[in-house]
């Protein structure tokens, strides 16, 4: 999942000035589960814009909606009726989301309210760590299903650097394990040692950023001109 | 008091209202400017519930709940304390102060500490002055 964190009250505020009628705009998928963008959430910062409104006669009004996911165009138009006559939307949602909406809503300025920040999975309730860096180019066969690229904070492909100690990470002793250290119990109770001693070359960042926005397609998912007349219009 | 005002308090059931309530009985003075709002448990209590409060006109917000350890419902005092406090960060983020709502423990039969609460958060907002949501009318 995506994890993200809510932006600063006060920056939001910031990012508003200026606009009267806003809608807060949650997303019930990543972002709910992380705690940052669900719909209780987005009630709790509709609450406080309000109160900040009355506070200072900046006269907002302020809805609120959560949509199932903001990635999607099918689940954002299907709002089209509320985000009519607004003229800010702030989205809970990922950073995917709020450009989705941002694309399929263009007269209507869109406004983050997240900071979207890693691919990760929860640790338990409340943390949450980075585990995909979605480099393009999956490693995770040769070692044990941890990612040197994510969670090694040096992204390094054959080893742990001279500066891990007792499993440990030397740039974050205290909240970050060193992946390296993992690699090896994890392929050790797997038995599969013999996958350390196999030199990862070089990694290929074409796949990953380095490349640039990616994009990809699968040719026979893609809809003839027939099958889009013949559902509707569905994208 | 010259002027009025408004504080809401959030009681639990058991031993919020149950003090508050054995105040009463045992004939204790305290401010009438508060409204009691009983709960099963004061981890009913929402962050939304008290900044609609303030919204509403409230000058001071606080939440009663059983001892900690000692809820009826185990740890549902625990959650409201949580909420409590990262509700006063908010509001400290908005302008209103968080030191407008408070979070407390009392046992039922605790009357004289339900007396305290409600006559500390009455000298807090003569001390502060009233919710900055209040328009002064001439």
């Amino acid at each position: 999942m995506i994890i993200a964190e809510q932006k600063p009250l006060k920056e939001i505020i910031k990012n508003l000035e200026g606009h009267r009628k806003i809608l807060v705009a949650g997303c019930r998928s990543c972002v709910a589960i992380c705690l940052a963008g669900g719909e209780k959430e987005v009630g709790i910062i509709a609450e406080s814009l309000r109160l900040y409104s009355d506070m200072h006669d900046h006269l907002w009004e302020v809805d609120e909606i959560t949509v199932e996911r903001q990635c999607e165009k099918e689940w954002v138009k299907e709002i089209k009726k509320i985000v009519e006559g607004k003229d800010a939307i702030l989205s809970m949602a990922c950073g995917v989301g709020a450009q989705v909406m941002q694309e399929i809503y263009p007269d209507i300025r869109v406004v983050p309210g997240l900071n979207t920040s890693n691919m990760g999975a929860p640790e338990e309730q409340g943390i949450w760590r980075e585990k995909c860096a979605g480099c393009g180019d999956c490693v995770l066969h040769l070692t044990g299903g941890i990612c040197p690229i994510a969670r090694c904070s040096k992204s390094l492909l054959n080893g742990p650097c001279g500066g891990s100690q007792n499993g440990r990470c030397e740039v974050n002793p205290e909240t970050t394990p060193c992946a390296w250290d993992q690699i090896y119990h994890s392929l050790k109770r797997l038995g599969k040692l013999e996958l350390m001693e196999q030199i990862i070359p070089p990694k290929n960042w074409i796949t990953s950023h380095s490349g640039g926005p990616r994009r990809i397609v699968k040719q026979e998912a893609i809809l003839t001109a027939e099958e889009k007349a013949a559902k509707g219009g569905l994208e | 008091m010259s002027v009025r005002m408004r504080i809401v308090g959030f009681c639990c059931n058991y031993c919020g209202y149950a003090s508050a309530d054995l105040a009463g009985l045992n004939h204790m003075e305290y401010s009438p400017d508060v409204m009691i709002i009983r709960l099963p448990c004061s981890g009913r209590v929402d962050v939304l519930h008290i900044l609609r409060a303030f919204r509403e006109g409230a000058d001071a917000v606080f939440v009663a709940g059983c001892l900690e350890g000692n809820c009826n419902y185990e740890y549902g005092n625990i959650e409201a304390k949580k909420r409590v406090e990262y509700t006063k960060r908010i509001l400290s983020e908005i302008g209103i102060g968080g030191e407008r709502v408070e979070m407390f423990n009392v046992a039922s039969n605790m009357a004289w500490k339900f007396k305290e609460i409600v006559d500390e958060m009455v000298s807090r907002v003569e001390k502060i002055g009233p919710s900055p949501l209040k328009k002064v009318t001439a």
